[in-house]
């Protein structure tokens, strides 16, 4: 998967970087399976390998596909990227080892979970029986996020396109 | 892609498969992985593949653009609906057991509709959103060059 | 905890990696379009480093049927999925803005954008 990142990196033509992504999100979809997610993996694998790759590619077809070489100097964000990794990774000291099922995380919520679900809700499924019922509430907000996506996107794009370009957009 | 028959015959015969299973996965999302996200997404994906190789014309016979586009809400309103309907019957917002005598089985209904809801809005969105970047192309080719 | 087993939370690592694969992606690039695809890059490392310590050893998926004892925790599958599906509707706003800049300036690179006057309003 590194490789597969690496490879989008350097990458000049945009259409080759969105495939990499594609099947990028592939690999990420089987590693969440290995993880037990099954959930996220199918969600994974729909919205990321699916969704995504063919929404960039339609936009790519608006714009040039290709990226015009860089004129930067790379050095300071290495050195941030660096000095920010290397925080990161100072902090997962304090996270649990793999697959310790005795950390916090796993004590106080989630046992009730999967001990009550399916006697409350008759739904096996407890991601599904979380997601729908005991977090209902953020269930709506992701809706509502969703729609509020959907409104905008249509809003920017579906209106006829200018002439003339160089004029300042006064609509 | 129009031209190529194979490619043409193989997504006529694939459409009907893959609606099948977008409906498989939004209905058994309470017994195995899924519910409305993905089976949303992949009924999405039915319209988008139908799109591409048949045309966006083709395409808005299948399903019409304002059709899809007052879609959109009617997910959110299903939601927000089910909880006023608790709400009506006096029990909290979004509190399930109000839809059945028995709690359990009011939760089981009240997952099902928020499912359907889920699946509506996220199925809608994200044809329409293709639907918008296909439409802004078919401008940009029709405008006066 | 010593240098050593820091070393030993190879897992964590590798998200890290990835995680500043994308951030520098989001620094450097000045492609918008290349700037959206590292920002996806980077949510997604966040997805795993949700995931990754909610894993029990032993355990299935959080999917209750008969013969199994010991489940992953599911409340990080919950979060990371309404996650995804918030990513993808942002991305596609993205994209929608992109395509606005593209047709409103000409371009997309960033360098461009700040050489002509008109950007800083």
């Amino acid at each position: 998967m590194i490789v597969t990142v690496g490879g989008m990196i350097l990458q000049r033509n945009l259409v080759a970087v969105v495939i990499l992504g594609s099947v990028y999100s592939f690999l990420a979809a089987t590693v969440l399976v290995v993880l037990d997610a099954v959930d996220v993996a199918m969600t994974e694998a729909a919205v990321g390998a699916g969704l995504s790759t063919v929404l960039i590619l339609a936009a790519l077809n608006l714009i040039k596909s290709h990226q015009s070489r860089s004129t930067r100097s790379v050095i300071l964000p290495l050195v941030i990227t660096l000095i920010v990794g290397c925080v990161i990774a100072w902090g997962t000291i304090g996270l649990p080892r793999f697959g310790d099922p005795e950390t916090p995380m796993q004590q106080h919520v989630s046992p009730y979970y999967l001990a009550n679900a399916l006697r409350e809700t008759k739904v096996p499924n407890v991601v599904t029986a979380v997601l729908a019922s005991y977090r209902g509430y953020d269930t709506l907000g992701e809706t509502t996020v969703i729609f509020t996506a959907g409104i905008g996107v249509l809003m920017l794009l579906s209106r006829r396109r200018r002439i003339k370009p160089l004029n300042n957009e006064s609509e | 892609m129009k031209q190529n028959p194979i490619i043409r015959i193989i997504v006529k015969l694939l459409v009907p498969f893959i609606v099948l299973f977008a409906l498989y996965v939004q209905l058994h999302g309470d017994l195995g992985p899924g519910g409305g996200f993905q089976a949303g997404v992949i009924m999405a994906g039915v319209v988008v593949i139908y799109s591409l190789i048949f045309g966006s014309t083709a395409a808005e016979k299948l399903i019409s653009f304002s059709i899809i586009r007052s879609l959109i809400p009617i997910g959110v309103l299903i939601y927000v609906g089910v909880g006023l309907f608790s709400l009506i019957k006096g029990n909290n917002y979004l509190d399930y057991s109000a839809l059945h005598a028995e709690a359990a089985v009011g939760q089981h209904m009240g997952i099902f509709v928020v499912e359907l809801a889920v699946f509506v809005t996220v199925f809608a969105t994200m044809t329409a959103i293709f639907y918008a970047f296909v439409e802004r192309q078919r401008q940009n080719e029709e405008d006066p060059e | 905890m010593t240098g050593s087993q820091i070393l030993l939370q190879l897992n964590y690592w590798l998200i890290i990696i990835v995680m500043m694969m994308g951030f520098y992606v989001v620094l450097t690039h000045e492609n918008m379009i290349k700037k959206l695809i590292g920002l996806g890059v980077f949510q997604t490392s966040v997805y795993f480093l949700y995931i990754v310590p909610g894993k029990v050893i032993g355990g299935t998926a959080p999917i209750i049927a008969s013969g199994y004892q010991v489940y992953s925790n599911p409340l990080p599958h919950v979060l990371i999925l309404t996650a995804i599906v918030v990513g993808v509707a942002t991305l596609a706003l993205g994209l929608a803005l992109v395509i606005r800049i593209n047709e409103a300036y000409g371009t997309i690179e960033e360098d461009d954008l700040y050489g002509r006057g008109e950007w800083h309003q």
